[in-house]
Formats: C-alpha cells, sequence, structure tokens
C-alpha cells in the first residue's frame, strides 16, 4: 500500500532534475498522442527543432519569439512573486503598444533616438497603467485580480480595434481596417541580425534578477507574496509594495508592446500581443518564478511555437497542437511540484483486513 | 422589441447559467477552477463535432457533458491528488482547452449541422404558461435546454440547502478538516463535484457551438468562462441567484449588436459586458458578510496528516 | 470483577518525517472508565488518539475495540466502530448551523428530515445535561457552545469511545466543572472517556486511571487514586523537576503605555473591544487572561497599529500612537510577538531562512536601495548561542525548525531590538515544560532590564505565577485589573465569565 509523507529533505538539485524529468514525460506523453494520431512523433519532434534551429534565419526567427516570452514572463513574474496571479500580460501589452505608437504615430519628427526613447517610456507607462488598476482594485476592494486582468485583456484588444476600424484608421490603406505604418524613425534598429530589444530584454532580466534578490523592494515583495499578514506586522506598507510592483510588472509587459509595435509588426494591432500574455504565464510558471530560469524556457517555448508553425506546413498539422504541447508540459511540470513536497512510502503491512 | 431583446437575452445567458452552475458546485467543494473557459471550449467542440458526424442533438450534448468533465478531471487530478496550486492549475487547463478546441475545430470551420439538430434546438411553446402576458413568451417560449437550465438551477439549490449530501458539500468546502473527521469522503467529494462542474461547463460551451451560435468559431466562448467565475462571486454561490446573474449578462452580450442602430461602434459597446463585469465584481467584494462569504477552504489544498 | 475492555493498543509507532511521535505504545481504556493521558506538548498524545479516531494510520501495532482487531483507513472507519473524538480545535463548520454540523456526514435519508433531528438532539441534551440550540450557527457560539456542539455530535454519531483533546484548555473553571459533570455522567451511562491533557489538578480530580506519556513512549499507567501529582509530574517530565515560575522583585517604573477607552468593531460591526483603558509600567508583567476570543488579539494588534480602533487613545511618551502606521510603532520602540495557532501566520515567513526573517523589521533601518545580509548574519549567529537555538544553520528555513526553536527565533528577534515595550501573546503555545521555562527566562530577563511587558497567556496558573498584575477580558471588556498575589484562580474564572470583581 502506498502512503504519502511529507518530505523535508528536498533539495534544489533534486528538485530540478523533477522538473526536468517531468517535461521529458509530458514529450513522451504527447509522443503518444501525435503517434495515435497517426505520424512518427520522433520525425515529428525532430521536424519542430529543425524548424526552429535548423538554419540562421530559423534561430532569429525563434528568438524574435523568444524576445517578447522572455520579457512578459519577466514582467509577470514580478506579480507572481506575490502570489498576484496577473494574467493581464496580453492587456499590458497591447496598452504599452498603444501608448508608444500614439507618440510613434504623431511625433515622428523628433530624432530617431530621442522618439524611440519617449516610445519607450510611454510603453512602459501604458503597460504600467493597465496593470495598476487591477492592483488598485485589488487593495482598496480586495477583488479577484485574475478575472479583472482578464477581462481587462478584452477590453484592451476591443479598444485597439476600435481604434484600427475608427479614429486611427490609415485613409492611405484604401478601407482595409489597418493603422498606419510607423515612420522609420519609430522602428528598432537591429544589432547582429536581430532587433535590438533582445539588448532590452537582457538588461531588464539582469536588472529585475538583482533587484528581487537583493534589493529591499525585491525583498518586500517576497514577504508579501509568502504572508500579507506577517507583512504588515513586519511594517512594510503592503499597498504601495503591491501598487509599486504591479506598476513594474505591467510596465515591463508594456515595453513588450513597445518592441513588438516598433520592431515587428512596425505599426499598431489588435493582434500583436500574439497570446504571448499566455504563454508566459506558462513560462514563469515553469520557470520557477526565477528571472534567470526563464530565459532558456522561453527560449524553449519559443521554439516550440516556431517549430509548429513548420509542423504546420510540413505535416499539416495545426498550429494549435503547440499550444496542446505547451499545456501538456504544464500539467506535467504543475503535477511534479507534488513529488518535490511529499514522498510515497511504500508500507508493508503485515495483516492486511478492513473493519 | 423588447420582447424579442429578452428572448434572445434569455439564451445568451444559458451557458452563462450552466458554467456558472458548474463553478459554484466546484467552488462549494473548496475548488477553484480557473479553466471553466477551456472546460467550456473542450465541450462546445466535442458537442458541434459530434453533432456534425451523428446527426443527434442528444449524443452531442451527451458528449460535451462528457469532454467537459473529462478535461474537469485533469484539473481534479491535479489539485486534489496532487495537491497542486489551483490557479496555476486551472490557468494551464484554459489553455489547454483553448488549444484542443482550436485543434479539432479547424476541422469543423465551415461546415453546418444539420436540419434535425436544428428543428430540435427550436423553441417549444410551454403548454398554458407560454400564455402569461410578456412574460409567458420570454420564460416559457424556449429551447429545451433553456428549460433544463431553469431545471438545472433549482436541483443545484435543492442539493445543496435541502440534502444530507449537500450539506456535506458545504462542510467539504468549508472546513475539509471537519467534514473528514466526520467520517466524509474528502476526496470523492471533491472529485465528483470538479467532475460535475466540468459537466456543466461542457454542457455550456455545446450550447453555445450547438444552439446559440449555431456554427465553429475558434475561441468562441471568447471570455464567456472567466465571466460565469465573475457570476459566482457576483450571485454568492447561491444557484438561484445565479439564474439571474447569467440572463442579465446575457442581456449584456447581445445588446451591443441591438444598439448598433444608435450609431455606436461595435468594438465598444463590445467592451460592455468585460466592463460590467469588472464593476460588478467591485460591488460584490465591497459588501461581504459571513453568510455569503466565499467557502473558507477555497483554494487551499487538504491533507490529512499536515502537522 | 472482571472489567469490560473498550479500547486496546498494543506497540503504536508513528513518525512524521524524521521525527518519531509514537513508539511502542501501549494504552487501554475499560467501559465506564475516564482515563487521562497525561504528556507535555510534543509528547505524542495527540497523534496517539488521532491514529485511534482513524485520522492517521499508525506505522506499525495494532488496535483492539471492544475486543475486535480494527484496521482504520479513516475517520469514517473510526466512527463505525463507535468512536468519538473532540478535537482541541473544533472541527466545525462556521457557517452552517449546530444541527448540521452534529448530523454532518451521517447516512440517512437524502433530504434532511429537520423536525426529527432536533428532537433527537433535544434528547440526548436533556440525557446528559448539555444545553443545546440546534438552529444556532456556529459562528455566533461562544466557546463552550461549540463544545457542546462537538460533545453532541460524537454523542449523536452513536459513539461510548469518547476522546476528548485538551477539552479545558479554552475553558474558564466554572466551565471546566461544568464540563467534569458531563464527562462523569457519560462514564455513568457506560461510555470510555479518555481525556487527553497536561494539567495535574484536573487529572487527580477527574480520572479513574492515568497513562503517562513521555517523548513518544508509554512511561506508566496508574489508578489516579494510588498516585500523587509530584509523581505523576515526575513521570511526565522524565525527572524530578521544579515547576514553579520564578517572580523576579523589580521596582516598577514609570506607564510606558497608558491605553484609555478603546474602541474597536470587527468587520461584521460586532465590538470587539470596548473601552479598554489601563497602564502598562516599565519593569511590570502584566497578564491578560480571557477565554478565546475575548479581545486579546484585536488589542495586540490595535497597540501595534495592526487593528483599525474606533475610538480611543494609546499614549506613549506623550503622543498618542493611535493612528500611527505599524512601522513608525516599531520605530518608536514597542514591539509585538503573537504566536497564532498555527506559530508561523504572524511574524515569520516560514519558507525564508532565519537571516530573511530577521530582516522583516530591519530591513526598514538599512540604508540605500540593497538589503545588508552579512551584518544580520553575525546577529543571528549570536542569538543561535545565546538562546540555544537548535538549527542546521543561518540559512535554514524557519519551517523546518521545532515548535520552541521558531518560538526562540522570534522572541530572540524581538528582544534584540531592544524593545520599550513588549508584548507577547501564547509565547509558549504547544512547547513542552524546558522550552516554556527558558521563554519565561527570556521575559523575566526583560522585566528586570526595566520592559514594559503585556503577557497574553491561555493557562490561568502561569499567568498567576510569572505575572505582577492580570487583566481580565470578558467579550472585549475589562472584567478587573487584580495584583497575582491576591486573586484566585477562581475569581479569574468568574472575570473570564464576564463578572466583574473588585480586588
Amino acid at each position: 500500500m502506498l502512503r504519502m509523507v511529507k518530505r523535508t529533505d528536498m533539495t534544489s538539485n533534486k528538485a530540478s532534475l523533477i522538473r526536468v524529468l517531468s517535461i521529458l514525460f509530458a514529450l513522451i506523453t504527447a509522443g503518444l498522442f501525435i503517434a495515435i494520431m497517426g505520424h512518427n512523433p520522433i520525425k515529428v519532434y525532430s521536424a519542430m527543432f529543425m524548424g526552429a534551429f535548423g538554419s540562421t534565419f530559423r534561430i532569429k526567427d525563434t528568438l524574435i519569439i523568444a524576445i517578447p516570452l522572455i520579457l512578459t514572463s519577466v514582467g509577470i513574474m514580478i506579480a507572481f512573486k506575490m502570489k498576484f496571479w496577473n494574467i493581464g500580460g496580453e492587456g499590458q501589452i497591447l496598452m504599452g503598444a498603444f501608448f508608444a505608437s500614439f507618440i510613434a504615430l504623431n511625433f515622428d519628427t523628433l530624432p530617431k533616438p530621442l522618439l524611440l526613447l519617449m516610445m519607450f517610456i510611454a510603453g512602459f507607462i501604458g503597460g504600467g497603467l493597465w496593470a495598476l488598476l487591477p492592483a488598485f482594485l485589488k487593495v482598496k476592494f480586495d477583488t479577484n485580480e485574475t478575472i479583472i486582468t482578464l477581462m481587462l485583456n478584452y477590453i484592451a484588444i476591443k479598444w485597439i480595434t476600435y481604434l484600427q476600424y475608427g479614429p486611427w484608421k490609415d485613409p492611405k490603406s484604401m478601407g482595409f481596417p489597418k493603422i498606419a505604418n510607423f515612420s522609420d524613425a519609430a522602428i528598432l534598429p537591429k544589432v547582429f541580425g536581430i532587433h535590438m530589444g533582445w539588448i532590452i530584454t537582457l538588461v531588464i532580466v539582469v536588472i529585475v534578477s538583482v533587484m528581487m534578490k537583493y534589493s529591499k523592494k525585491g525583498y518586500e515583495i517576497s514577504v508579501v507574496g509568502e504572508s500579507m499578514d506577517t507583512a504588515k506586522y513586519s511594517g512594510i506598507n503592503v499597498n504601495r509594495v503591491i501598487l509599486g510592483a504591479l506598476f513594474v510588472s505591467g510596465g515591463i509587459c508594456g515595453i513588450v508592446g513597445m518592441i513588438e509595435a516598433s520592431a515587428v509588426n512596425q505599426t499598431l494591432s489588435a493582434s500583436l500581443s500574439a497570446g504571448y500574455g499566455f504563454t508566459a504565464i506558462i513560462t514563469t510558471w515553469l520557470s520557477a518564478l526565477n528571472a534567470a530560469v526563464i530565459i532558456p524556457v522561453s527560449i524553449l517555448f519559443a521554439a516550440m511555437i516556431k517549430g509548429g508553425s513548420f509542423i504546420q506546413t510540413a505535416f499539416q498539422i495545426p498550429q494549435a497542437a503547440a499550444n496542446i504541447l505547451q499545456s501538456i508540459i504544464l500539467f506535467f511540470v504543475i503535477g511534479s511540484e507534488f513529488f518535490v513536497q511529499y514522498k510515497l512510502v511504500l508500507k508493508s503491512s503485515k495483516k492486511e483486513g478492513s473493519v | 422589441m423588447i420582447i424579442s431583446f429578452l428572448t434572445a437575452m434569455m439564451i445568451a445567458g444559458t451557458p452563462l447559467l450552466f458554467a456558472t452552475l458548474g463553478e459554484i458546485v466546484t467552488e462549494k467543494a473548496g475548488h477553484l477552477n480557473l479553466g471553466v473557459e477551456g472546460m467550456m471550449l473542450v465541450g462546445a467542440v466535442s458537442g458541434f463535432g459530434v453533432g456534425l458526424y451523428t446527426e443527434n442533438p442528444l449524443l452531442a450534448m451527451g458528449a460535451a457533458i462528457f469532454a467537459g468533465a473529462a478535461s474537469a478531471l485533469i484539473y481534479g487530478f491535479l489539485t486534489v491528488t496532487l495537491r497542486a496550486n489551483q490557479v496555476v492549475s486551472g490557468l494551464s487547463l484554459t489553455i489547454f482547452g483553448t488549444g484542443l478546441s482550436s485543434y479539432i475545430g479547424t476541422a469543423f470551420v465551415g461546415k453546418k449541422l444539420s436540419e434535425g439538430i436544428i428543428h430540435f434546438c427550436k423553441p417549444v411553446e410551454f403548454p398554458l404558461l407560454s400564455k402569461i402576458p410578456f412574460i409567458g413568451p420570454i420564460v416559457f417560449n424556449q429551447d429545451v435546454f433553456v428549460y433544463l437550465g431553469y431545471l438545472l438551477a433549482i436541483l443545484v439549490g435543492v442539493y445543496l440547502y435541502k440534502t444530507r449530501l449537500g450539506q456535506n458539500l458545504v462542510a467539504v468546502g468549508e472546513n475539509p478538516a471537519a467534514a473528514d473527521a466526520s467520517g466524509i469522503n474528502v476526496n470523492l467529494y471533491k472529485y465528483i463535484h470538479i467532475l460535475a462542474g466540468g459537466a456543466l461547463c461542457g454542457l455550456g460551451g455545446a450550447y453555445l457551438s450547438i444552439v446559440e451560435v449555431p456554427q465553429w468559431q475558434d475561441n468562441i466562448t471568447s471570455g464567456r468562462g472567466w465571466i460565469a467565475i465573475a457570476l459566482v462571486i457576483f450571485c454568492k454561490w447561491n444557484p438561484y441567484k445565479a439564474l439571474f446573474g447569467a440572463y442579465l449578462f446575457g442581456g449584456l452580450s447581445i445588446i451591443g449588436f441591438r444598439l448598433q442602430q444608435f450609431n455606436i461602434s461595435q468594438n465598444l459597446l463590445d467592451m460592455l459586458p468585460y466592463l460590467v463585469t469588472i464593476i460588478v465584481l467591485v460591488l460584490s467584494s465591497i459588501k461581504q458578510s459571513k453568510e455569503s462569504a466565499p467557502p473558507q477552504g477555497l483554494s487551499l489544498p487538504y491533507f490529512r496528516e499536515e502537522r | 470483577m472482571q472489567e469490560e475492555v473498550f479500547v486496546q493498543m498494543n506497540d503504536i509507532c508513528k513518525t512524521f518525517g524524521s521525527v518519531r511521535a509514537n513508539y511502542n505504545i501501549n494504552f487501554s481504556v475499560n467501559k465506564g472508565e475516564i482515563h487521562a493521558l497525561l504528556g507535555e506538548n510534543g509528547a505524542g498524545k495527540s497523534t496517539l488518539m488521532n491514529m485511534l479516531s482513524g485520522i492517521y494510520k499508525p506505522d506499525s501495532g495494532s488496535i483492539f475495540i471492544h475486543g475486535k482487531e480494527v484496521k482504520f483507513n479513516s475517520p469514517k472507519d473510526a466512527i463505525n466502530q463507535k468512536i468519538g473524538m473532540i478535537h482541541q480545535h473544533y472541527k466545525l463548520v462556521e457557517v452552517q448551523s449546530a444541527k448540521a454540523n452534529i448530523i454532518l456526514g451521517q447516512a440517512g435519508s437524502l433530504f434532511v428530515n429537520e423536525k426529527k433531528i432536533s428532537s433527537e438532539i433535544k434528547a440526548i441534551s436533556t440525557n446528559y445535561g448539555i444545553p443545546i440550540d440546534p438552529d444556532k450557527k456556529v459562528y455566533n457560539m461562544s466557546i463552550g457552545e461549540k463544545q457542546s456542539v462537538e460533545i453532541l455530535k460524537v454523542l449523536y454519531q452513536g459513539a461510548d469511545i469518547l476522546i476528548m483533546d485538551e477539552p479545558t484548555a479554552v475553558l474558564t473553571p466554572q466551565e471546566t466543572e461544568k464540563l467534569f459533570k458531563i464527562i462523569r455522567n457519560m462514564a455513568k451511562e457506560g461510555c470510555a472517556v479518555i481525556i487527553i491533557t497536561h494539567k495535574l489538578h484536573e487529572v487527580m480530580a477527574i480520572s479513574d486511571r492515568v497513562t503517562v506519556l513521555h517523548k513518544g513512549t508509554t512511561v506508566a499507567t496508574v489508578k489516579t487514586k494510588a498516585s500523587s501529582p509530584k509523581e505523576l509530574t515526575d513521570l511526565m517530565v522524565g525527572k524530578s523537576v521544579n515547576l514553579s515560575i520564578q517572580r523576579p522583585q523589580v521596582k516598577r517604573g514609570n506607564a510606558a503605555l497608558k491605553v484609555a477607552d478603546l474602541m474597536a468593531y470587527d468587520q461584521d460591526k460586532v465590538k470587539v473591544l470596548d473601552g479598554v483603558s489601563f497602564d502598562l509600567f516599565e519593569g511590570e508583567i502584566l497578564g491578560v487572561a480571557g477565554v478565546v476570543g475575548s479581545g486579546q488579539k484585536e488589542l495586540c494588534e490595535a497597540i501595534a497599529g495592526l487593528y483599525t480602533v474606533e475610538s480611543g487613545s494609546i499614549i506613549y511618551n506623550d503622543e498618542n500612537i493611535l493612528g500611527l502606521s505599524p512601522r513608525a510603532i516599531i520605530k518608536r520602540g514597542i514591539t509585538m510577538s503573537f504566536i497564532p495557532e498555527d506559530r508561523l501566520g504572524m511574524g515569520l515567513v516560514a519558507s525564508m531562512d532565519m537571516v530573511d526573517n530577521y530582516l522583516l523589521k530591519a530591513h526598514h533601518n538599512q540604508k540605500g536601495v540593497f538589503l545588508k545580509r552579512k551584518p544580520i548574519m553575525t546577529k543571528c549567529e549570536h542569538m543561535i548561542d545565546q538562546l540555544e537555538i537548535k538549527t542546521p544553520g543561518v540559512h535554514h528555513p524557519i519551517k523546518q525548525l521545532s515548535g520552541g526553536n521558531i518560538q526562540k527565533v522570534l522572541i530572540g528577534r524581538e528582544i534584540e531590538t531592544n524593545p520599550h515595550v513588549l508584548i507577547t501573546a501564547y509565547a509558549v503555545r504547544g512547547l513542552d515544560i524546558g522550552a516554556s521555562h527558558t521563554i519565561y527566562d527570556l521575559i523575566n530577563d526583560q522585566k528586570q532590564k526595566g520592559v514594559a511587558i503585556l503577557f497574553i497567556g491561555e493557562d490561568l496558573d502561569v499567568l498567576l505565577e510569572l505575572c505582577d498584575r492580570i487583566m481580565v477580558l470578558c467579550d472585549g471588556r475589562i472584567t478587573g485589573i487584580v495584583k497575582s498575589d491576591t486573586v484566585t484562580k477562581e475569581d479569574l474564572g468568574l472575570m473570564m465569565a464576564g463578572e466583574a470583581i473588585s480586588c
């Protein structure tokens, strides 16, 4: 008979091993499904891999997907550390893009560095404010932040769609609902063949991980996340920590919006967030809320997205398969937490018999 | 004009009602399942698919119920047996359901359901009651699933408030340790009600794809699952109040379409249900008493030998 | 006369992780017997009884009920064997009525027959003399009423083996007397009653036999009449000990804290503090007694700036600190250590190590953006030496330490800040006698340094011995502030029940 017992002897190495193993099991399980659907899982996986990393061009594409994923994950990680379930990444990306686009479309005569800097700041503020709203409602009325952030996603999408179809519609687009392309001054330059969003991303990852680990504010965020009561008791201004952290969390997502609008889409559109806000929830959780781990995990997921679109053409497997694969991995990793917390003990009972 | 709007409101509210009832049952067992959207989508796509191929409305709904419960089983296994974080487990179920429905649904785009099913989902006049002026045509001239919605809301209410099983369930959600010490099989209760909740969400999704829309669209629920979760808070875990909440929000979700003639942008009007959800959530959080509070054990894992 | 054996437990073993909670325990109870299970906190009493009630499963050993061997897989199995347990922390569903709680989990018709059940409950309650209102919601009940519900629940289930885990811990002496009467009634009706306790005078007053546990093993089972409190204590602690608590004489200084007319309400607009006024002097320990939920927590939190007060004043150094932020209050030298029931809820972060827990308050005083952990590490190491805290190191998560060590960390940290006013609530909750005395000594040291101490306690004996004065709270009101030299426990009990007594 199996019994579960709470673990006390878990080392961080062992825990990471369990997580890696669970990803492996997830891939095997997903492979079984692929096989059931009549494809060779090894072929599909290797095609996915080749689709993501098979050439310099593909690697670049994968990294271009990885950049917003990393950055969004780092952003929502700050909120997750506080057990504030910010699933409004999509909306915050869009609102950041909206603010940045406003600058890009209206001040396009400014010199390029100044314009980009202004867009950057605007993006941060736009995303930040969009996250500040649920944070404010949380501290003021203790509303459920998950639902509010999600509702704000829909509102942001509708808002950008409204702009696209209405006031911001490009008159030159001949009736096609599209916002005008940015002028060259509003487009992020490339460094080593990839837009310089990757430099911004690396810098932000370093700053955030150092701040979370060594700064007083980062420490206060962890305390609030672990126990609200303890935080209040020890004199931490809990409301200010929540508001501040969410502003930064949303702000970083807003920067993603600015980067995507400027470097990738070169305009504003409602589909610009491309599901990064949701995928980032997975990557953040898989990274155990650790900024450094977010980078490899996000690249892995970017590869799955890129590889997923590749196998769509190669095997006629719909793109959504990549989403399913991602969520299966997530299920396994969430489930594997159990083995970090508990262990199963085989109990030998000599005299079996029930009452 | 008003009657036609209110009739449409009942239809739009029905998927919300099923999902809300499902989430009430789940949360009463102490489990916050944020996978409603995902379970609805899985239900919607399975129902539509089975309806398409069998041309049998009951089989279609049955498939949706089964699919909803099956996806809830993933959540149940993670949160009950493996004691995983409920928020994250629910979120991943939504991501899973979105992916799975879109994957399966690719094959259904542009396909039409058979006449038989369409006919089955036509409004049926309820004898006598439909003759009541004003209310009759709105409430008692609907399709069978709207009636099923009334029935389920009442059944869930009677179950929760009047039966031993329902009272045991309340205890499981409020204080699992107390329920356990009273000899209640806590995990069994949790599993059953999580599955029942998933089944209801699946039914809600299928109503959307088979009756309300009725064709396949990617991401057909577009946030209704989340609105249902908000409705649970709004109606304070009370299935009778859920009846009204669901129809109210059903009305909001179609009001944009009706107000187009006033020259307001459709996209702005589409924001309405989401905006109102936020407002309602804020309002319901302001006033809270012991009787209308969420189950005490909501989203906390239970381990008997915890020391 | 041949006694009928109701419960027989042989060679029971149970470990939690690396902690050996029960080791080869033997235990038996007869029909109509009141059997006390005596032992210190952590001796394994609750663990043993949780196995008898099906909550835990023994690692090895056998259990016989009414002469038949049983294996319990869940509490339900135990209930079916007519075993009922009344837990120390009542396991009741707050939003349900007494009736719903009593019939919880019982088989029966699908729909609840309210009338029939009410009359059944009434019948039992008159038979045993336990008053109850079956329709009252549990969250509206006093502690005593909640206990009545628990007892009726197991009697309604038809239990003839009753286990009561520390049933008197939260009762006034008068309520305890009433409870004892009920217990004697139950024994007379042929039940076997097991009472878990660590209070000796209660053992002497009620039990027929006593089994003493020490560090997870059975030390002895003796007839109560043939034993003495002294003998039982020595058995319980494992050595001959001096149980008295010291009360050093310190010259009382100025009033450090002047609390006047505090009024506070909870979320449901129920008064939780009702005109509380008292002075707390330097160099004294002012004890606070009262039934659980009489306003102790709110009082502590009000002083610490954590609870919003309607009106009144708290004067410290000629300044009203009411309305100041918790941080501002800490800065002025008022510090609180509150040990909640789960120990870690407030004051410490379970998953963090000692250094980060130390930083909770200290980080406010560090300059700059970044934390300075180095100097704190040395302080922590110093604290480990001084208070003899048993831990693998300063970077070990707090939650993996034992209860006593966790409490030492908490109180040690508060003392380290050289407070002027120290509030400590339930400081020895769940500790064994040795650890408790370490904590008492720490508090006495502070008193001798001239610190003003507010000591919220549960055990009246401890309050009487340790404190200079005792303030009694009932329903948020002060029913008396008395010198501990001149007051009796019975008087305290009456005051706890709401009777104002002038001393």
